[in-house]
């Protein structure tokens, strides 16, 4: 045998191709059939469907951002909802800042709820949250900083597994509590709502709804295409090695603390961006979202889609918020939570690859048996530990 | 730790089988008196020894003789409670070093259970192992080399496993994942080797194979260091054998010379 020229792996694969193909679609069809059809038309897509669509578009971005983690590094962190809540948070005091004096109590640069608590003066935090680019660079930073410092602390400590998780939840419940308090200057209880204008756009309107819709599909096919371009490099391989024998990374002379270091805050970046589009298509963001149920539910997305497999992650963010909508607005609606975990437990036992994973596994037998006789399905993570 | 004198190898040589005493300087492995306490019970008890640069070296003993707390001393999974460890000729204190940085001065391991990337091909696995950058953000833009490729292509030679480079790790064989891993090790291009039972579970055909890699590795310049239970294994790799025994080296010389010794065939080998 020749030297062989091992090529890289694709950055887009056939499956990448057709999720990008869908996403593509959709930034044309649901714009046009929004804007573009009379409202009694048969094809119209209601502004609320439009808002709902993108509402699944940041959590799929989100789902991802665990899948990063979960799937290629083995970090299962149950409280990946604190970094999406952050970028929300920061969304939303650039949206609070934006009312101005169209408030309840009109105040020109206090938000109601600190005229109501009686303040006099706008805390510092909220300082520079009237310029976009600096709650666009908040977005980014608030979630990214506090995955550095967790991460730093934890990876360098070697804390892993489920001990891992169980410190990730504390994390978002500590700041579920933090952020409930009205003392702390972000809405307490209520949150942050009432918005009426992004960079000057009334954030009610048709083509604002649509210009979010689009932004949250770009964003998703970005951090789709990021991740894959992550997990293929050098970076990515170390990554799903240290997923499988973390022990062996360090003997061979990885940091291992340092390449999840680095994923982690990555990831929390992307939620962050997931979370700062969700707020104004949502029209709300309040301390609700750090509670560890919402970050458990990413787990089961990601584990219907499909764990290590990134397109598979956004398909079940979408399926699993499908059927939550639709089974929460009719008489299951009770038994919604019991169906979820019912959902987790099935596929667990039964699909442990989860949607995509189960397909790929499929078509590489298929492919096997095809072409060349004894190959081995294609490479696929482990099942779930 | 004053001056060099102190460290020379206290030990007796072993009724004058063993090599002449070995000063810190000359040696690439220095260990001196060295201990390890787990929870009272001495795995390492005043062990020391010193392997030479370019010294291929067989250890053996019985099951608890701290074989593999031996090995975790070095590669510093384990901290020695006293004692020094020392590599390349005195200039590097191992105790206050972690796993990490060991690797990078050129120690390498292999486990007593096979460790290799089982999700990634073998290729995958050797790329990994592959000396070079190890910096977590450079490693995300990073291209092969040509001269990586051609590296990686003589190691697939040399472990015999050119055919299954597709192949994924977890796929491979007992004996071919012992390979691989053998086959990392000299990726990382590592001064010393440390094998722990490099032919546990291996057919008679592949355990003779695998002396030959370890003989043709240590005539590549490799030092190393093999742990091992099989006897004949041991004979085909034609070295310098040191029998431990509860923490500290019972016997040191030809295989023929330690499996005559007295205490080595009463806690070892049997009558």
């Amino acid at each position: 045998m020749s030297t062989s020229e091992t090529r890289p792996p694709a950055l887009l694969t056939t499956s990448g191709l057709v999720f990008l193909g869908v996403l593509g679609a959709a930034v044309v069809l649901v714009p046009a059939l929004n804007l573009l059809t009379a409202p009694d038309s048969a094809l119209h897509v209601p502004t609320y469907v439009v808002s709902l669509l993108g509402k699944y578009l940041t959590y799929a971005l989100l789902a991802l951002s665990v899948d990063l983690i979960w799937g290629y590094v083995g970090i299962l962190s149950l409280g990946h909802g604190a970094f999406f809540a952050l970028g929300g948070y920061a969304m939303g005091m650039y949206l609070m800042r934006q009312i101005g004096p169209r408030g309840v109590y009109g105040d020109p640069v206090l938000p109601d709820f600190m005229v109501f608590l009686n303040w006099k003066e706008l805390p510092w935090f909220w300082y520079g949250f009237d310029l976009f680019p600096f709650a666009a660079l908040m977005v980014l930073l608030a979630p990214g900083i506090l995955a550095l410092v967790f991460g730093w602390f934890a990876f360098r400590s070697r804390v892993t597994g489920v001990y891992l998780s169980i410190i990730t939840q504390a994390m978002t419940f500590a700041l579920l509590l933090a952020f409930f308090r009205n003392d702390m200057g972000f809405g307490g209880n209520n949150g942050l709502t009432d918005f009426k204008d992004i960079l000057g756009f009334n954030i009610q309107a048709d083509g604002t709804r649509v210009v979010l819709f689009v932004l949250s599909a770009v964003a998703l096919g970005l951090g789709y295409v990021l991740c894959r371009f992550l997990v293929r490099s050098h970076f990515g391989k170390v990554l799903v090695a240290i997923r499988d024998a973390e022990t062996r990374v360090r003997f061979t002379g990885y940091r291992a603390e340092n390449y999840k270091l680095v994923a982690f805050v990555v990831s929390a970046m992307l939620a962050g961006i997931a979370g700062a589009l969700y707020v104004p298509q949502v029209g709300i963001i309040n301390p609700s979202e750090f509670s560890p149920a919402n970050s458990i539910e990413i787990i089961v997305w990601v584990a219907v889609g499909g764990r290590g497999t990134l397109v598979g992650a956004a398909l079940g963010a979408v399926l699993v918020n499908y059927a939550k909508t639709y089974f929460t607005s009719g008489l299951l609606a009770p038994y919604w939570l019991f169906m979820l975990g019912g959902l987790f437990v099935a596929v667990t036992l039964f699909l442990p690859k989860g949607i995509v994973g189960t397909f790929y596994d499929w078509r590489a037998r298929r492919r096997a048996s095809d072409d060349i006789p004894g190959a081995e399905p294609a490479a696929a993570p482990k099942p779930a530990e | 730790m004053s001056d060099t004198e102190t460290l020379v190898r206290d030990i007796e040589p072993d009724d004058g089988l063993g090599a002449a005493k070995k000063t810190l300087t000359e040696a690439l492995l220095y260990l001196n008196a060295v201990t390890v306490t787990f929870d009272g019970f001495r795995a390492l008890n005043e062990l020391s020894f010193t392997v030479d640069p370019g010294e291929m070296r067989a250890i053996i003993g019985p099951n608890g003789a701290g074989k593999t707390t031996m090995m975790d001393v070095i590669t510093g999974k384990t901290r020695p409670d006293k004692g020094d460890v020392f590599f390349n000729g005195g200039t590097t204190d191992l105790t206050r070093l972690d796993e990490t940085e060991i690797a990078t001065l050129g120690i390498g391991r292999k486990f007593q259970k096979p460790t290799v990337f089982e999700s990634h091909t073998v290729l995958d696995n050797l790329r990994l192992a592959l000396k070079g950058q190890r910096s977590a953000l450079p490693n995300i833009f990073r291209r092969e080399t040509a001269a990586e490729r051609e590296c990686i292509d003589a190691i697939f030679e040399t472990i015999r496993l050119t055919e299954h480079r597709d192949r994924l790790g977890g796929a491979l064989s007992h004996g071919q994942k012992q390979w691989l891993e053998i086959g990392m090790l000299l990726a990382q291009d590592p001064k010393l080797l440390l094998v722990d039972e490099p032919v546990a579970g291996m057919t008679d055909a592949e355990t003779a194979q695998t002396a030959e890699l370890l003989r043709e590795i240590n005539a590549n310049g490799h030092s190393v260091v093999v742990v091992e239970h099989d006897m004949t294994f041991v004979r085909d790799l034609g070295v310098r054998v040191m029998c431990l025994h509860e923490g500290s080296v019972l016997a040191e010389g030809t295989l023929d010379q330690v499996s005559a010794n007295e205490r080595v065939i009463e806690v070892y080998l049997g009558r």
